[in-house]
């Protein structure tokens, strides 16, 4: 059973906020915040998992770094009070509020190529996170600067990969529920990257992608 | 079976080169508790790279041992663990940095130790993916040869002591060509405050076969598929 769940509600409005979008089961986001700015996710139905990457906007090749964020803390999940680093070190943003406790950063996003392993060869058509990272990049005016390469192990928001104790990594149901949400506050200028995961073959997302909501306050 | 080529890794050391498809590299701790972190990257296509999370997911671990196989973000197989004394290698916990060297094992520089001065997995991997056309942009998790690192059920993160004795041999199979680089710094969470120091050996050994009955192809469904993969890639080439 799982255990140490951290819930922190937020006091932010909705009405207060300056964006405000609702990304579809299957669509990706591609936004800069400004140093200070609050991103807040909303699972709206529950269950689903946002595939989540940052990278500093004014240096591209920067990337979140799962590993770094994990050793920082001495500990492989994300919530209220993690602190996101990139590779470098450097600090993208913190985790300032998360009504569903606990995210996974271990992983990653699904692609065609991984679910020719995991499920059959056969599901090598089904649409996946990392074919709608490469068209966000592909579509945003800042994408040229980067590429396939700068695609590092995500997050995965509302995700539960829990690692066991005897070293086995399981799949288990969502720990979020309808409605639930986390919020981001940046730290630098930091470009978000979001697949909303349309992945159909794991319980990652419930076996029904549903969609998540984006909000943006100023601080 | 005699090496084609071996090398000892000295303390803080470092190493990068291709290998051939089928070759074996085999390391070796000369000493107990040795820990080398390792990147993987296609050597044809350096886009194509050991990826952590696909490999772990495919094969429902967090650890690895005999039978795994290093798969890459293209979904196919990079290398095979044909052998394993120790049964548990860690995935997860990253390479040292020159910030976390200082802070742990205090402030060291050439100018005043000379070549005793203590090496960061950090500077190491950069200084090898640039020889090689990359940059610290291609860094992601590595694999920490040797080191084990346990999480309990609240997700905190331990690294197991004693778990690395001297003569202790892994063996990979190399599925594809690859560009192997090494780094030979201490496990970021291993706590002992004196800079580890622990030569390891690498060494290359010919080609093998891969026969149907290979044990890493059939440890899981999933290995067979990545093979099936690798095989049909070599297919449209050849």
């Amino acid at each position: 059973m799982l255990k140490a769940f951290h819930r922190v509600e937020s006091t932010r409005k909705p009405e207060a906020a300056v964006y405000d979008q609702v990304i579809p089961a299957g669509e990706g986001w591609m936004y800069a915040l400004q140093p200070g700015q609050v991103l807040r996710i909303v699972d709206l139905e529950g269950n689903q998992a946002a595939d989540t990457l940052l990278y500093d906007a004014n240096n591209p090749e920067d990337h979140y770094s799962a590993v770094r964020t994990i050793n920082s803390q001495s500990n492989i999940y994300l919530t209220t009070g993690s602190t996101l680093l990139a590779e470098s070190g450097k600090e993208l943003a913190s985790i300032v509020a998360d009504t569903c406790g606990r995210h996974d950063t271990l992983g990653g996003s699904c692609s065609s190529q991984s679910n020719t392993i995991r499920y059959a060869h056969e599901k090598g058509h089904m649409h996946n996170c990392r074919d709608t990272f490469m068209l966000e990049l592909a579509k945003h005016p800042e994408g040229h600067r980067y590429a396939k390469r700068d695609l590092s192990p995500n997050i995965n928001f509302f995700m539960n990969v829990p690692v066991t104790p005897e070293g086995g990594l399981t799949f288990e149901d969502g720990v979020s529920g309808p409605g639930c949400y986390v919020e981001l506050q940046s730290s630098c200028h930091a470009m978000v990257l979001i697949s909303n995961c349309p992945q159909l073959n794991n319980p990652c997302n419930a076996y029904n992608p549903t969609p998540v909501h984006v909000l943006i306050w100023n601080e | 079976m005699n090496a084609i080529w071996s090398e000892t890794m000295h303390p803080g050391g470092k190493w990068s080169g291709i290998v051939g498809r089928g070759k074996l590299i085999r390391l070796t701790a000369l000493e107990a508790g040795a820990n080398v972190s390792m990147l993987m990257y296609h050597a044809r296509d350096l886009s194509e790279r050991y990826n952590m999370p696909d490999t772990l997911k495919a094969q429902h671990t967090a650890h690895l041992t005999r039978g795994n196989v290093l798969m890459s973000d293209n979904g196919r197989a990079l290398a095979s663990i044909l052998h394993d004394d120790l049964g548990w290698h860690d995935p997860l916990g990253g390479y040292t940095t020159r910030a976390g060297t200082d802070s742990k094992y205090g402030v060291s520089c050439y100018q005043e130790s000379r070549n005793g001065w203590l090496r960061s997995g950090q500077e190491n991997l950069a200084v090898e993916l640039v020889r090689n056309g990359l940059g610290e942009r291609d860094i992601s998790p590595v694999v920490n040869w040797f080191s084990k690192v346990v999480c309990d059920e609240e997700g905190n993160m331990r690294f197991a002591d004693n778990h690395c004795a001297a003569g202790t041999t892994v063996t990979l199979r190399l599925e594809m060509d690859v560009l192997l680089i090494f780094s030979n710094t201490p496990h970021p969470l291993d706590p002992q405050g004196d800079y580890p120091s622990v030569p390891v050996k690498i060494e290359v050994l010919p080609a093998v076969q891969v026969d149907a009955g290979d044990y890493c192809v059939n440890f899981r469904p999933e290995n067979r598929r990545a093979f099936d993969n690798t095989w049909t890639y070599y297919a449209l080439q050849n």
